[in-house]
């Protein structure tokens, strides 16, 4: 894990989509350890900002640095230490859960005994196993993509909607992995519209609107849940 | 560029390919409803048959070569899983080598299947086996190669089933000429040096390699 103050740093970044500026000159500093959620109407540059600071967009202007690389420079370097979980699964759909989380842990360096733990963990090494992802629920793919994103050990973790298609088990069991990401020192942030029931430190609540920030409040972390 | 790396990237694709079953119940009939058809439309005149068969057999070739190459990039796009690989560590030239050696053997088991069917119905006798088992795989590397760096340019394009021969066969037109001499030369059809096509055949095989290992880390990022 990288010992890092400032693991996000962004002044004034401008992102285009197409001719389109879906971040207009936003500036957020997220230190390491910490949960940021990002709140924000539709089409207000919350997943764009996670690609962003995924490494997977380029900035336009202004400056961004995440886990002490500038993306101006080195946008490639940082990826293997960022786990996106965007809209899409990333998985294979004529391959097994096992299979899936088996290459995907390949791609990472992860051991067997990893990727047999994230799928436990995940709640995957029962009768899902060996089970097509073309034929698993929404939920169930979420769970392996997420088992996929566990075997990473990812520094910063990037989550568009982690909760989406989950049930109230799910949920929880996303919700304790985010709060042992951060325990154990990894920063997260997180684009969420769904209450999120954290036991871990402070979160921070940005709120997004016309690719800009318009607020950053903080919230102390309980299990009240912030909604 | 590791090779476990290519492996597990070739061997993913040959394990999907095996089980969606697309190359054996699809572009396997398709292969030789090709040929069939072709035999259909030269009249059955075995001596035509025979003259054009190595042309014949290549044109298949490149023919089921796009809807490979379109399956490779379809399943990387399907759930965003190209997006994904870009996060990990493995190098772009280990995906660009596995993505292609996966494409390659799918199409050498095309081809063997082709080839015994052509000799079958198109009646031909093999004079130099080695030259035409060489200058097959050479021929299938360079198509196999250049199919994934094109198949990665288009990818992301709405029109790429339309726009990816369009850009493609003109590329596979040196390979397939290549191929179809050293076939004629190797079914003594063709008075022709079919060692000398044979070197033009490696050539783009090494070409297209190169030139994909290096450039196909780029094309990822803009597609």
């Amino acid at each position: 894990m990288l010992k890092l103050n400032s693991v996000i740093d962004l002044q004034e970044a401008v992102v285009l989509l197409g001719q389109f500026p879906a971040l207009a000159g936003t500036t957020l500093k997220v230190s390491e350890g910490e949960i940021v959620i990002v709140r924000g109407a539709n089409g207000a540059g919350k997943s764009t900002l996670l690609r962003l600071c995924a490494g997977l967009l380029p900035i336009r202007e202004g400056s961004a640095t995440v886990l002490g690389k500038n993306l101006r420079e080195s946008r490639r370097a940082i990826r293997p230490d960022v786990g996106l979980m965007g809209h899409l699964s990333g998985l294979y759909e004529d391959l097994t859960v096992e299979e899936n989380v088996t290459f995907w842990g390949s791609m990472v360096r992860a051991t067997s005994h990893e990727v047999r733990e994230a799928m436990k963990f995940m709640g995957l090494d029962g009768r899902l196993r060996d089970v097509l992802v073309r034929q698993l629920s929404a939920g169930q793919r979420r769970r392996t993509s997420f088992a996929s994103l566990i075997i990473q050990r990812p520094s910063l973790w990037l989550l568009d909607e982690p909760h989406a298609a989950l049930d109230s088990e799910g949920r929880a069991l996303v919700d304790c992995l985010i709060d042992e990401a951060a325990q154990s020192g990894a920063t997260i942030l997180l684009v969420s519209h769904a209450p999120i029931e954290l036991d871990g430190p402070s979160q921070r609540v940005v709120t997004l609107a016309g690719g800009r920030i318009v607020s950053d409040s903080l919230n102390k972390g309980s299990s009240d849940g912030i909604s | 560029m590791e090779f476990r790396d290519v492996w597990a990237i070739a061997y993913k694709d040959l394990r999907i390919e095996l089980r969606s079953r697309v190359l054996t119940n699809q572009i396997a009939p398709y292969t030789l409803l090709i040929v069939v058809l072709f035999g259909f439309a030269l009249d059955a005149d075995t001596r035509t048959l025979r003259d054009t068969g190595p042309g014949l057999f290549w044109v298949a070739v490149l023919l089921i070569a796009l809807l490979a190459i379109h399956r490779a990039v379809k399943i990387e796009n399907d759930d965003g899983a190209r997006e994904r690989i870009l996060l990990t560590p493995v190098s772009p030239s280990s995906v660009f080598l596995g993505k292609s050696l996966a494409l390659c053997i799918q199409l050498f088991v095309l081809e063997i299947l082709l080839f015994f069917v052509m000799l079958a119905l198109f009646d031909l006798s093999v004079d130099k086996p080695l030259l035409i088992c060489l200058s097959a795989v050479l021929a299938t590397i360079g198509v196999a190669t250049a199919g994934t760096l094109y198949g990665v340019i288009t990818d992301g394009v709405g029109v790429r089933e339309t726009l990816l021969p369009i850009l493609l066969l003109p590329v596979l037109a040196p390979i397939a000429i290549g191929a179809t001499r050293a076939f004629g030369d190797a079914f003594g059809r063709v008075d022709t040096d079919g060692w000398a096509w044979f070197g033009l055949l490696a050539v783009f095989a090494v070409v297209y390699t190169v030139l994909g290992m290096f450039a196909y880390g780029q094309l990822m990022e803009d597609a």
